[in-house]
Order: structure tokens, then C-alpha cells, then sequence
């Protein structure tokens, strides 16, 4: 085989370049279409996203690399770049072309970058995104000019509007014979590099643009110092509102589906450890994450849709100095704010903070956020054991415990964020900055698009990580079994299977461990189970204790005050048992999923294991205090 | 012998922290005092001496502030600005 065709068959691989916000993932994503793949760069906190060029005669690849102000390789994004730019990412084919995305209307700074680029002499193509935003505010542009003194081709395009895409898309796949940069004048300095920026411009006629008047007049209300607050304030307490009271129907739909298909498929299914498998572990299993489908569908609506029009910007730029306090930022908000619902989501949607220390900070922190699976549990424990009194007539105790529970939670992941940026993850901060964008009507397709994207990336989680963990826990808890006895009920039936259970006499061996925070075997079995998402230690109580009907939670609650220690004689479960359960949920990091992917955010397995270490020391600690502190005045 | 005041004349730059100045004012980014200079990071972003800046807004909080500089504009925290140096344009009132 001829050079020639051997280089005309192998795939054509492009990279993306340019600022965040420049319009360089919008641009990917008309350019790849529904092709992409999204992942992480080895060992390292940041997204890698590659496809493959639509309506393209050959193969070509294009890598869409993360957005940076400047190539020198500080943090792990620059260090990618750098490294892209050299040519030679480690595992990966070479890259034959650079796409420069620059913002039009900011194109001074983005100058400063393609010159950074164009020094390393690689086949490079520059494209202006946004060019009728800088007409619409009276600016002049002429790519041919600037292609003119800088010696590459220079397209200008309107990406969500796919306008000027035809040039672009027959040039991308011929990186070989797009012309070359001249050779440009030296600059050691910023300054001399400015300077050489300010030449250009006034070659080309580019003018100062007229100030976005449409975007100044809202920021002025959005962004005032009274009703900026309030405005946050209302779009926090929407998106919190809408992931509680507007999923739940959906919610509960699920959840009834799953349950009445297990009851279906038992009802069809021969009786045997093939129909429990299948009943027990896949639909229970499955069915307990895909619960959280609508509220994940909401959430990143809500998140896509605030970043489309551009007030997610805006909420970090309010919000960027209570946060700043713990050693996070103002894009850390919203993530937080998501893992109310479910940290995994809560976790995906830390890419959208720039700073590499702060993400990770983030995503460490984010399981201590109460999440929806630990309410269950919350609910059935406050409700058994905690006097539903009132305290000075008005506030029920209950209620006070409940939302003590969730004062916790957000205290420690904001005490343990400012631990781990003191600690672990001290240095030269990030150097903080961002971009308000001007505000822009959403693309529903778009927004459709990335929804989409992010539910299904959650979904096929579900369809294989936590399948795989709920058969192996089903397993622990199934077998091996107790004899069957006809005299025994079908609950003491389940009950003593249970006993017989792995997971049983992983309960008795872990619970000298356990009972310095009051918790006897039986508990240690409900925690077993609780890894595989936190609401199973109810049903794995229930059939514990015999309750033949796991939703009977009056019939439950009754069955743990009754439960009676047969060695001591004493009651199981007492209000200090309670209270040291509750504070033992509140900090472990009982989620399989989350686990996974915390593994899969940071690019690797020390994180989620500093992160289980961490949560599990914590939770012993405080509920031994709380299980002595509570027996002392019990 | 007791030192008289001179009258500053109307037109004068005062020269101040970049942090003084007051939202909506124009100044020049003055040479950094010796001994210190600009953090590489900020020349990236256009931060050099001499160049034309603004800031647009603080947040509610007060923290972090938005600039305008070289036609673009930047939300930056006050500790990454603290020790940059400006000359004010007269304000147009004359004080």
C-alpha cells in the first residue's frame, strides 16, 4: 500500500482550542452531532470529549479540548492543551490540525491565545464564534483581513445557528493544506504580546463594540445588591421546590411500576432462587436508582437551562464569596445544591467548575449533602423513636430533629471543604475568574440534547455499575438459607433466612465494631445492605424483623420498639439508638453509586477511597458521641 | 513654619488601589510599585501597564467585582487584584 493512500484511509483528527465560553462546545456539538463521547483524561479531573465529523467522505476525528485562557501548562486543563498541542497526547493518534475558536466579541484576549498556539507551528485553522453578536453591537469583522496577516484560514460563524458551518466543514478534514502562519514578530512580555494584539486589531479595522444594552438593563436588576440576592435566592428555592414536590408523582409511579412488576414476574415465574434473583435483586435493585430519574430529569433541565441563558454565571458571581469562605466557589452552588436530590447527579454536574481544586473539593464534599435516599430513613427512625412533642407549642420535635439532620449534613461538607482546601488540596489557589455571558434565548433542541445526554449517561450507571452491586448484595443476604420449615410463617420464614444469610453473619462479625454505637448484629446486617443505596437498610430491617409487608411502615415501626435483646433483655432500639443511626447516615457514604462516580469524576480510585475513610471514621465518631451523650441524659 | 496646603488642580490622576476605585470610574493600570509586579496570570489577561480599565460592578456580596479591560470584561476576586495600582481619570465632576 502506497503512503498516499495509507494516509488518505487513516482517520483525520482535529482539535478544539479556545477560551471557556469562546462557543468551542456549542461548535462541537453541531459539528459532531449526537457522536460524541464523553469521558475524563487519564488520572485527571477534567472531560474528555471526542467525535466524529457529521456528513464528512472520510473519517475525521474531532477532540473537543478543555477551555483555557492560556496555554502554559499550570493547571491540568493547560497541561492537556500543552500537551495536545505538542501534538502527542499519551495513547492516542496524533492530532494533524488545531482549531482556534475565539469569541468575536471579545477578540482581543482570544488573540493573545491563537498567538500562543500559532508558535508551535502546527497546521491551524482559526474561528470566530458570535459574529453577529459584534454586528449587532456595531462592530466591523473581516476574516479575510485577519487571515491575511496571520497566514491561516479564518472563518467567522454563528454555531447554535449553524451559520457559515459549509467553509468550515470542508476545510476540517485537509489540516495538510490549510495554509500556514507567517512567521510573527518575538514578544517575551505580555505587554509586547498586547501590543502585537492592538496592531492587529487596528489592521483589520476591528472597532471597539457598543455595550450590550440588553444585558446591561437585566443585570441591573438581577445583579443588584438587594434584589440580586433575592433573585438567587427565589431560583434556588424553584429548583430545590421542583425536585421535591413536582418529581414525587413521577417518582412514586416508578417505584409502584417496579413493585407491582416484581409482583407480577413472581406471580408468573415458577418460585425459586432464579424468580427472587430477578424480583429481589435486579427489579428491586434497579428500580431503587431509576427512582431518581425524574428528579435527575428536572434538575438538568434546570441546571442546561440557567447555563443556556446565562444566569448560572450570574448565581456563582452572587454567591462566589460565602462560598470562597470554605475554599470553594461560586460554581460549587449549584452542584451542591443537586445533591439534595442525588449527589451522582450532584457530582456530573461539577464540571461545570473551571478550577480543578475546587471540583474536586466539591465532589468530595457532596455526599454529605442530605440526599433524598437517606429521607426514608430519616422518616421511619424520627417517627418510631423521636417523642412527636412540641417544644414551646409551635415546633415539633420531630420536625426539629429532621431538619437538625440536614443542618448537619451541609455544616460538614462546608467544615470538610474548608479542611480539605487548608490540607490535601492546599496551594496557590486557582486563579479565580469568569465571564458574565450576554444573555441568550435557549435552543430547545440543544437543551433537549444535553438533557438527554446527562439522563442517559445516569441511566446506563443504573443498567450496569449498580445492577452488578445489587445482584452480589442480594446474593450476601439470600444465601446461604435457612431449612424450610412448613410450620414456620412466610415472615419467619424470611427472617430466619435472613439469619442463615452472608450478610447476617457479616452483621455478627462486624458488631463488636458497631456496638460501641449501640447497634446490635441486626443493625449491622440493615448497614450491609444499606451499601447498596441507603433506603435498602428499611426493607433489609423489615424482613429482618419479619414484617411480611415491607411498605407497612406503622407495622415496622411497631416491630423495632418491640424488638427485645435476648441476652440482656433490654430493647434494641431506643431513642439513643436512634439518634446514633440517624448521625451514622448523615455521614457515611453508604452509595455504591455515588462511589463510582466519584471514581469516575476524578479519573481514579484514591479519591473515593480517601472519601469512604473519611465518612466512615466521621460517622463512627459522631455517633458514638451521640449514642453516650444521648445515654447520659436518657 | 507652618506647611501650606497646595490646591491639587482639577485635572489631576490620582493614584490609588485598584480597589479603591469606585464602580464606573476609568483608570489606567499604573506600573506596579518596586519590588512588586503583576502576576503572570493577570498579564494573560491583559493586565498590563498603561492599559484602560473599569469596574463595572461588585457583586451583592461585595466580592468578587467585574472589570472591563481591552473591550472584554472579567469577574475577578478582590485578593487576586489587591496590590495592582491605578491612576484614576479626573472624575468629571472635578473633585
Amino acid at each position: 500500500m502506497s503512503a498516499a493512500v495509507e494516509l488518505a484511509l487513516r482517520p483525520v483528527k482535529v482539535a478544539l482550542v479556545g477560551a471557556p465560553n469562546a462557543g468551542k462546545t456549542t461548535l462541537f456539538n453541531v459539528l459532531t452531532g449526537s457522536s460524541a463521547r464523553v469521558g475524563n483524561y487519564p488520572g485527571v479531573t477534567v472531560e474528555r470529549r471526542e467525535g466524529a465529523l457529521r456528513g464528512a467522505t472520510r473519517e475525521v476525528r474531532v477532540l473537543d479540548l478543555p477551555g483555557t485562557y492560556s496555554v502554559v501548562g499550570e493547571t491540568p486543563d493547560e497541561q492537556i492543551v500543552a500537551t495536545a498541542l505538542a501534538g502527542h497526547l499519551a495513547g492516542e493518534p496524533e492530532i494533524d490540525g488545531i482549531v482556534c475558536v475565539v469569541d468575536a466579541t471579545t477578540l482581543r484576549r482570544g488573540l493573545g491565545l491563537v498567538r500562543e498556539v500559532l508558535k508551535r507551528g502546527r497546521p491551524t485553522l482559526l474561528v470566530m464564534t458570535m459574529i453577529d453578536e459584534v454586528r449587532a453591537r456595531g462592530g466591523k469583522l473581516d476574516p479575510t483581513a485577519l487571515s491575511r496577516i496571520l497566514g491561516i484560514p479564518v472563518l467567522g460563524v454563528v454555531g447554535h445557528r449553524g451559520v457559515g458551518m459549509d467553509p468550515l466543514h470542508r476545510l476540517l478534514p485537509d489540516p495538510s493544506r490549510w495554509s500556514r502562519a507567517v512567521a510573527l514578530p518575538p514578544a517575551e512580555t505580555a505587554a509586547q504580546r498586547f501590543a502585537w494584539v492592538d496592531e492587529v486589531c487596528a489592521a483589520i479595522g476591528a472597532s471597539e463594540l457598543e455595550p450590550d444594552t440588553k444585558t446591561d438593563h437585566i443585570d441591573r436588576v438581577l445583579l443588584h445588591p438587594l434584589f440580586g440576592i433575592a433573585v438567587f435566592a427565589a431560583v434556588m428555592v424553584l429548583v430545590f421546590q421542583s425536585i421535591f414536590a413536582w418529581a414525587v408523582p413521577a417518582m412514586d409511579a416508578i417505584d409502584a411500576g417496579f413493585g407491582e412488576l416484581g409482583r407480577l414476574s413472581r406471580e408468573v415465574l415458577p418460585p425459586g432462587w432464579a424468580t427472587d434473583l430477578w424480583a429481589d435483586g435486579v427489579l428491586a435493585g434497579v428500580g431503587a436508582v431509576l427512582v431518581f430519574l425524574p428528579q435527575i430529569l428536572i434538575l438538568f433541565t434546570f441546571i442546561h437551562l440557567l447555563q443556556d441563558v446565562g444566569y448560572m454565571a450570574r448565581a456563582a458571581f452572587v454567591v462566589d464569596r460565602v462560598m470562597g469562605w470554605v475554599g470553594l466557589q461560586g460554581r460549587s452552588f449549584v452542584p451542591l445544591l443537586s445533591c439534595y436530590a442525588c449527589a451522582v447527579p450532584g457530582i456530573m454536574a461539577a464540571r461545570t467548575i473551571a478550577s480543578p481544586r475546587e471540583r474536586l473539593a466539591t465532589i468530595l464534599v457532596a455526599p454529605f449533602m442530605t440526599c433524598s435516599a437517606r429521607l426514608p430513613v430519616y422518616t421511619l427512625l424520627i417517627a418510631a423513636f423521636v417523642p412527636s412533642a412540641t417544644l414551646f407549642g409551635v415546633v415539633g420535635v420531630q420536625a426539629l430533629v429532621m431538619f437538625g439532620l440536614y443542618l448537619l449534613g451541609v455544616a460538614t461538607a462546608l467544615a470538610s471543604a474548608a479542611l480539605l482546601s487548608s490540607t490535601l488540596l492546599k496551594g496557590t489557589p486557582s486563579v479565580f475568574y469568569m465571564e458574565l455571558p450576554p444573555y441568550r434565548w435557549p435552543t430547545p433542541q440543544l437543551l433537549a440534547k444535553q438533557v438527554w445526554r446527562s439522563a442517559r449517561a445516569f441511566v446506563r450507571r443504573a443498567g450496569t455499575i449498580i445492577l452488578a452491586t445489587s445482584i452480589v448484595l442480594w446474593g450476601l443476604l439470600s444465601f446461604p438459607r435457612a431449612e424450610l420449615d412448613p410450620a414456620r410463617t412466610p415472615a419467619d420464614q424470611a427472617r430466619a433466612n435472613l439469619e442463615a444469610s452472608a450478610a447476617a453473619r457479616i452483621g455478627k462479625a462486624i458488631e463488636p465494631m458497631i456496638a460501641p454505637l449501640g447497634f446490635d448484629w441486626k443493625i449491622g446486617v440493615g448497614l450491609v445492605g444499606s451499601l447498596a443505596a441507603r433506603e435498602v437498610i428499611v426493607s433489609t430491617l423489615a424482613q429482618i424483623h419479619a414484617v411480611s409487608d415491607e411498605d407497612d411502615s406503622i407495622g415496622l415501626r411497631d416491630a423495632l420498639r418491640a424488638d427485645v435483646d435476648p441476652r440482656t433483655g433490654r430493647a434494641v432500639f431506643s431513642l439513643p439508638v436512634a439518634l446514633s443511626l440517624l448521625v451514622f447516615f448523615v455521614f457515611a457514604l453508604q452509595c455504591t453509586s455515588t462511589i463510582v462516580v466519584m471514581a469516575r469524576e476524578t479519573g481514579s480510585w484514591r479519591w473515593p477511597a480517601l472519601a469512604l475513610v473519611y465518612t466512615y471514621g466521621l460517622a463512627w465518631l459522631g455517633s458514638f458521641v451521640t449514642y453516650n451523650v444521648a445515654l447520659a441524659f436518657a | 513654619m507652618q506647611k501650606r496646603e497646595i490646591p491639587r488642580p482639577a485635572t489631576a490622576r490620582a493614584v490609588m488601589p485598584l480597589l479603591a476605585l469606585a464602580v464606573g470610574r476609568r483608570a489606567r493600570l499604573a506600573e506596579p510599585p518596586p519590588g512588586r509586579e503583576i502576576p503572570g496570570r493577570l498579564g494573560d489577561l491583559g493586565f498590563t501597564p498603561g492599559t484602560e480599565l473599569r469596574v463595572v460592578r461588585r457583586a451583592p456580596l461585595g466580592d468578587p467585582v467585574e472589570i472591563e479591560i481591552r473591550g472584554y470584561r472579567l469577574c475577578l476576586r478582590l485578593e487576586q487584584l489587591d496590590g495592582l495600582v491605578v491612576e484614576a481619570e479626573p472624575r468629571e465632576d472635578g473633585r
